[in-house]
């Protein structure tokens, strides 16, 4: 799933008429002053970092003057919201807000369509707004979303019947990005309703899928390497093939007693010079043991051990290599050639890592 | 399911994997009728007869259901060309598949009545008849009465394995496969394995991220399902993913968790494994 930054998302509501509010993208504090200054009024600058919960993690400040803007923009930019480091942020318009609304459309992954959901209490994470308060409609997908089923989903909702219309065209404006760039979300919260009536995507979430990224939208494609790494900050190194099977591993060392570093899964039919890649980028993150469960299918284990054999010239942390399945006879010959000891027994070979870890 | 007769075909024949795995699948003894490679009909795959459509492959070897290795810009197509052609189940190995692209044509498949197994799927394998369709390595496999299901591909042969290596034979396996969007559910195969004369008791595999597992075990604890399952459940100390969006967590609230998931199969009185070889030992009570 890719998540696109707060101002990308908008620029796709844009795209298809949907009201944002006013403001640009600054990579400096000159930049957001010069914004705010066209901008000619109080203003709001929002750390562009793909996750939620920016608010609460102190990623939204706002700013009356030119000046401030600088400074409260130097301040985000360089800093880390949740993690993520600040390298640009959106300065906008500040809204003069009469009621924050939520509406979004969702693949469903339970009935495998699309949901389209609405409630008059947005503004808040919308795990907060009780069940009864938000509306809900799947959508026929070969049809896609209708007019009519998104003022059902209005007068569901409870919005008022003078912008019964305008909360239709967002609506349909929404599944025509959700349709258009085979989105899993398309989320507007809050859907502002202004003082002056009206409707303005003043926050939003897109999230696509990645596959059709590559496939049809490559400008939102997210390089990816052929191997997934993801930090866990312990120091038992671990590298598994296929995702199950890598967090059962992360598992079962926790299991133990042990304290994994990392999930590691090299995915189907990894070659040697993958796994020695793997072995380096696991190395790196200065481990005591890397444990490399592979159960072998269409992955050979010849080509894992001399994957192996080659991370060996390079790598002096020590190793523990279960390897079983297809090509297993060949794959245990090449390690023990090279002094390698190699287990059958997963709960031998997660036993051991975690023994060397503990020194 | 499928047996040892079911006429299978194979989608995307000629290609690397499509033509590897023809050949494992007759090794182990399925019964293989047919390809079909658009453009390349009037060859041949280790003896297999390869046709143009998927229509005249019926039409001349009688073909009942498909497994598909079609590249991913290409399955949907593919996908949808066998279910108008009432073949089932089709079984769909493609990787990278777009969520929306699969979204359509399991709706399709719902409205023709036709089972989707995948896609991202290693398929699904009977060792009673000896037949699969799939990837899947056999020799892990063994005869036997415990019906698996799972959402990995890896970890399943982990615990078929596990269960192999203690004497515990398998009647059928399926993999779900790993995507947001899949054909077959948990509940599908709960429903599927229920009157089997084969089946004893069930395994389940899943891990985190949406809420396919509470909703199998709601499924079991609301039927009283017949037959004893057993639950594994991967990535039990997992962060949270920071690229998962909160669209699940919307619709489910609460659920996606492991601890969601083991709370649901413990309530649904599912004893659930706390390693791959725990399955084998909690089976053991009811076989």
């Amino acid at each position: 799933m890719i998540r696109l930054l707060e101002y990308q998302a908008k620029g796709l509501l844009r795209e298809v008429g949907i009201k944002v509010p006013e403001g640009g993208v600054a990579r400096t504090g000159e930049e957001a002053s010069r914004i705010a200054e066209q901008i000619g009024g109080p203003v709001v600058v929002k750390a562009q970092v793909p996750v939620g919960g920016r608010g609460k993690a102190g990623g939204v400040l706002f700013a009356d003057t030119p000046e401030e803007a600088r400074e409260v923009a130097r301040d985000l930019l360089g800093s880390k919201i949740k993690g993520e480091i600040v390298d640009k942020v959106l300065v906008e318009e500040r809204l003069n807000i009469e009621e924050e609304w939520y509406a979004a459309i969702s693949l469903d992954r339970s009935e495998r369509i699309p949901i389209v959901l609405a409630s008059r209490e947005g503004g808040v994470d919308i795990e907060e707004v009780p069940d009864e308060k938000i509306a809900r409609r799947y959508v026929d997908p070969f049809l896609g979303m209708r007019p009519f089923e998104a003022r059902l989903v209005a007068k569901d909702a409870g919005i008022p019947r003078e912008y019964l219309r305008d909360f239709e065209s967002v609506l349909t404006a929404m599944y025509e990005v959700f349709d258009g760039y085979d989105a899993h979300l398309v989320e507007i919260n809050p859907l502002v309703l202004t003082k002056e009536g009206e409707l303005v995507a003043a926050d939003a979430v897109v999230n696509l899928d990645q596959d059709a990224a590559v496939m049809r939208h490559p400008e939102f494609a997210e390089e990816t390497e052929d191997f997934h790494l993801v930090e866990l900050g312990g120091d038992v190194g671990i590298i598994a093939n296929g995702a199950g099977l890598t967090m059962a591993t992360v598992d079962l060392v926790k299991e133990f007693g042990g304290e994994p570093a990392n999930f590691l899964d090299v995915g189907g039919g990894a070659y040697p010079s993958l796994i020695r890649r793997a072995i380096l980028a696991v190395d790196d993150l200065g481990v005591s043991v890397i444990l490399i469960n592979i159960f072998g299918g269409i992955t050979r284990c010849d080509d894992v051990a001399k994957g192996i054999v080659r991370a060996m010239e390079d790598v002096d942390t020590p190793m523990v290599v279960r390897l079983v399945g297809t090509n297993e006879e060949e794959g245990h010959a090449i390690l023990k050639e090279h002094g390698i000891d190699v287990f059958e027994d997963l709960e031998e070979a997660v036993k051991r890592a975690v023994e060397i870890a503990q020194g | 399911m499928i047996e040892s007769t079911t006429r299978v075909l194979v989608q995307g024949i000629t290609g690397r994997h499509g033509s590897f795995h023809t050949g494992l699948m007759l090794e182990y003894g399925t019964n293989v009728v047919a390809g079909v490679t658009p453009g390349k009909g009037g060859e041949e795959v280790h003896g297999v007869p390869v046709f143009d459509t998927v229509e005249e492959a019926v039409d001349e070897t009688g073909a009942e259901a498909s497994v598909v290795f079609v590249p991913a810009p290409f399955a949907p197509d593919a996908v949808m060309e066998a279910i108008e052609a009432g073949l089932d189940p089709i079984v769909v190995i493609t990787e990278h598949i777009p969520a929306h692209d699969t979204m359509m044509f399991v709706q399709l498949a719902e409205e023709y009545g036709v089972r989707i197994i995948g896609p991202n799927t290693p398929g699904i394998i009977v060792p009673p008849e000896r037949t699969k369709m799939g990837i899947m390595p056999h020799q892990v496999f063994s005869e036997g009465s415990v019906a698996v299901a799972s959402r990995s591909g890896t970890l399943t042969y982990e615990i078929v394995h596990h269960l192999t290596e203690a004497g515990i034979g398998q009647s059928v396996c399926v993999g779900l496969g790993g995507d947001t969007v899949v054909g077959m559910t948990f509940i599908d195969f709960l429903e599927m394995v229920e009157e089997d004369p084969g089946t004893e008791a069930v395994v389940l595999i899943g891990e985190i991220g949406g809420s396919a597992e509470e909703e199998a075990a709601e499924y079991i604890a609301e039927t009283d399902y017949p037959k004893p399952v057993v639950a594994y459940i991967a990535g039990r100390h997992a962060p949270p993913g920071k690229r998962m969006g909160h669209a699940g967590a919307i619709v489910h609230r609460g659920q996606g968790t492991a601890e969601s998931k083991e709370k649901a199969f413990l309530e649904a009185g599912v004893e659930v494994a706390k390693t791959p070889w725990e399955v084998p030992e909690l089976l053991k009570e009811y076989l």
